[in-house]
């Protein structure tokens, strides 16, 4: 436990010196001021790609889009266990107070509510904002979000939809989570036509991600990074912003290997490819960012130029989103490669308390798989 | 079918007769009836001590001998000592998470010591206790919260998900209200087997909101099971209160609408409780029914480790029940006008169970973390070829990185 606080803090060190190229960065960002609904893809007036910046954790960037997204949008509710008094990770803070009970309440505690709850308002046209409150209790909403939410459009011949719908959780290894706090089911949601899923790595990322996935037109689940909740400070633009979805981002350009990756695992990839750089290794470092629909064109780019490619995720290795990435590059760039494919992933096992430094995808096994890779 | 006809064509007339429904039968009115969203009177709620731990004149319950009562007590004392000190542990970073049972020991030890040892439990995780009057050891205990190669779930999961075959308690699972529906499979179990038993299930006032309660009552009421459902509203799930959680009379009032028999009892009101529960025992084991008791009580602590109440409650609140209400000095004052119970005895108690503690978690501090190898065993009956491969590849691995793994963990 002590060691996964370590690495925590470590991350959040390591945070702190990528600053420069995670502002830069947002030069990419779909920017905007107004009106919800009206999202455009050119900067707002007033935005420069040099934005008022403030230090923010990922909880604070998370509660400043939700505060964003309430002010832009009078139509739109966040509602969730425990939501009202600031949630238990605090994301939710102060949203009550400011924007009343009728706009942000708790419901009963029963998850298969909320979503079937939030799929009948998004399908009256409003902007229904779910919390569930760990991912690992996404499942009694499994139902609702395969089968309804994921089909409403559809199934109604484009009469009904529900993509007014957020769901938002938090996921992940925290160090101390066991088996119920800790997992990452991205997969079993990547596996579902209709949703949209979205994972941010940073502050700056969280808020622009959830934006827009708040004001994308289809049910999305926002998957956001506990672990980094409040680890991670970087320097977040204040104001209303959106990165779009669907578009993965060159986090540092390589020429030897492509390694991928999303959400928190970023940083365990960053520390690696940082490692395996003073052995002389040049690696091209993508945060997909999306994972559904991925921007497998991105990826394809960068595995054409490199020929190889490592793909981690927290989430065990079988049946993970990597096997997709896997496949498809196999597909792309079948003859571009040159070293098989490499995934860095979580063990086959339920998510353990204890060994959970020896499940999980570390930094030295991921230098390890890239120098494989590299010397195949 | 000829009365469906008769209804269908309403010759009776003017709301006469009745609609013969399968498995059911109405009669007609012929003016609107609603019902009501509650009764006039809610559920009345059965206590046997008043506040000040007396005998409510009157009061129906059933005896219990000094020796029980006695036994009763120093077991709430003990699960008292237990979470006193295993708090102050994880304050303290000995280990990574804590929940607190204080202000429903009542709960806890009347409920489990009106069972027979061959009912089974299924538990939320706020009833330690139940365990604890089965005789799992304070070693046990601390060897789960620490993850040692002493814990039966083999250091896989947070502190506070205990679990014990010999004691017939299984193990505590995170996820809210699953262990309902199991436990009135399990009951479906015991009906068709000759044991004289019935199953047990514990939750919360807020897990009762979960689809899983409304489905396992429903089966239990169908499917004719001895299973008692043991609701502990605490009038609080994390930070939401009961008023948020459900309307109408509670959860004892939901009984009724299952076709399951209900009782409220005052939780903290020890006689009451293990009355309450003895007599929820005779009814399901002798009479094979389901049986919903809801238990009135007060979460005293804060949620978790995690969590912090003064953010959404007020300090008056807690007080109230800490100080007026609270379950433990409620029943020694009993036990001290029986003359079963001096202070000399109070003292002796609170020091070597204190004591006990104490040790049991030091041992469990000593003791080696669970091994590596139960990362991947129990995952199936047998490891999978996938499993060999990763854990050889994790062997490996770890052998040539050993400072990047905890060294806690033993390889073996
Ligand atoms: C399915 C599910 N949803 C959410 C949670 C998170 N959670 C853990 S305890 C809790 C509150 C439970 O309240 P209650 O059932 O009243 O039990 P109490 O804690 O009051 O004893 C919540 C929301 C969970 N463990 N499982
Ligand atoms: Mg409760």
């Amino acid at each position: 436990m002590q060691r996964g606080t370590a690495a925590l803090l470590r991350c959040a060190r390591f945070l702190g010196e990528l600053q420069p190229r995670r502002i830069s960065s947002l030069e990419t960002a779909r920017c905007f001021s107004g009106a919800a609904m009206q999202a455009q893809p050119s900067a707002p007036e007033g935005y420069d790609g040099t934005a008022e910046l403030k230090r923010m954790n990922l909880f604070t960037a998370v509660n400043d889009a939700l505060h964003i997204a309430l002010d832009t949008d009078p139509n739109s509710y966040i509602f969730g266990e425990d939501v009202s008094f600031g949630g238990v990770f605090r994301c939710t803070t102060g949203l009550a107070e400011r924007f009343g009970r009728h706009r942000v309440f708790n419901t009963p505690l029963c998850e298969q509510g909320i979503i079937g709850f939030g799929i009948g308002l998004a399908a009256m046209g409003s902007r229904a904002i779910a919390e569930i409150q760990f991912a690992d209790y996404i499942f009694p909403a499994f139902d609702q979000i395969v089968n309804e939410a994921a089909k409403c459009r559809y199934r109604s011949g484009n009469q009904f939809d529900c993509g007014g719908l957020t769901i938002r959780t938090p996921y992940g290894a925290v160090g101390h989570g066991g088996h119920y706090h800790s997992q990452s089911p991205e997969a079993f949601f990547t596996h579902v036509p209709g949703l949209k899923v979205v994972v941010p790595r940073s502050p700056s990322k969280a808020k622009g991600l959830l934006l827009a996935s708040i004001r994308d037109r289809n049910p999305t689940v926002f998957f956001e990074p506990k672990g980094l909740y409040r680890m991670a400070v970087e320097e977040v633009p204040i104001g209303d912003y959106e990165t779009e979805l669907g578009r993965a981002e060159v986090l540092r350009e390589g020429s030897d290997v492509t390694v991928v990756g999303w959400g928190a695992q970023m940083l365990v990839l960053e520390r690696a490819c940082d490692a395996v750089e003073k052995e002389g290794v040049s690696c091209e470092l993508i945060d997909l960012q999306t994972l559904l629909p991925w921007d497998v064109d991105t990826v394809a780019a960068s595995v054409s130029k490199t020929g190889r490619l490592v793909i981690s995720h927290e989430a065990p290795i079988t049946s993970g989103f990597g096997a997709e990435i896997a496949a498809k590059i196999a597909e792309r760039s079948f003859l571009k490669l040159e070293a098989p494919v490499a995934r860095v992933c979580g063990l086959d096992t339920p998510f353990p308390l204890v060994f959970e430094p020896f499940y999980l995808p570390t930094e030295s096994k991921v230098a390890d798989a890239i120098m494989h890779t590299v010397s195949f | 079918m000829s009365s469906h006809a008769t209804a269908a064509t309403g010759k009776e007339g003017h709301g006469a007769g009745v609609l013969d429904f399968p498995g059911a039968r109405f009669s007609f009115v012929n003016e609107l009836h609603v019902v009501p969203e509650s009764t006039p009177t809610p559920i009345p709620c059965y206590r046997v001590l008043d506040e000040l731990g007396q005998l409510i004149p009157g009061a129906k319950y059933t005896q219990v001998s000094e020796e029980l009562a006695v036994a009763m007590y120093r077991k709430m004392a003990v699960l008292q000592s237990m979470d006193l000190v295993f708090y102050d542990a994880q304050r303290q970073g000995r280990f990574s998470f804590y929940m607190t049972t204080a202000g429903e020991e009542a709960i806890n030890i009347a409920s489990g010591a009106a069972l027979s040892d061959l009912d089974t439990i299924f538990a939320q995780y706020r009833e330690p206790g139940v365990l604890l009057w089965r005789g799992f050891s304070m070693l046990q205990f601390a060897h789960q919260c620490f993850a040692t190669s002493g814990d039966l779930g083999k250091g896989r999961q947070m502190p506070v998900h205990y679990g014990s075959k010999e004691h017939r308690f299984h193990t505590i699972s995170s996820p809210l209200a699953t262990q309902i529906p199991h436990a009135v499979g399990a009951a479906y179990h015991v009906k068709m087997s000759p044991e004289d038993a019935c199953v047990v299930t514990y939750f919360g006032e807020g897990a009762a909101s979960e689809g899983d309660f409304h489905g396992a009552i429903n089966f239990a009421a169908t499917l004719e099971v001895p299973v008692i459902f043991v609701c502990r509203n605490n009038g609080w799930a994390i930070s939401t209160p009961a008023r948020e959680q459900y309307r109408g009379d509670g959860i004892a009032g939901r009984g009724q609408a299952y076709g399951v028999r209900s009782l409220r009892v005052d939780g903290n009101d020890t006689l009451a409780m293990y009355s309450a529960m003895k007599a929820a025992r005779e009814m399901a084991v002798t009479e094979e029914r389901p049986i919903l008791l809801e238990a009135m009580t007060y979460r005293t602590g804060h949620h978790s480790t995690s969590d912090d109440s003064s953010r959404y409650r007020g300090a008056a609140e807690i007080q109230h029940w800490k100080l007026q209400r609270d379950p433990v000095a409620r029943f020694r004052r009993w036990l001290q006008g029986q003359g079963w119970w001096d202070d000399a005895r109070e003292e002796e108690l609170r020091k070597s169970a204190r004591a006990e503690v104490i040790a049991a978690l030091d041992t469990a501090e000593a003791t080696d973390k669970a091994p590596l190898r139960d990362l991947f065993t129990d995952v199936y009956d047998a490891a999978p070829p996938n499993l060999v491969e990763q854990e050889r590849q994790v062997r490996a691995h770890v052998a040539k990185h050993r400072a990047d793994y905890p060294d806690n963990v033993p390889l073996d």
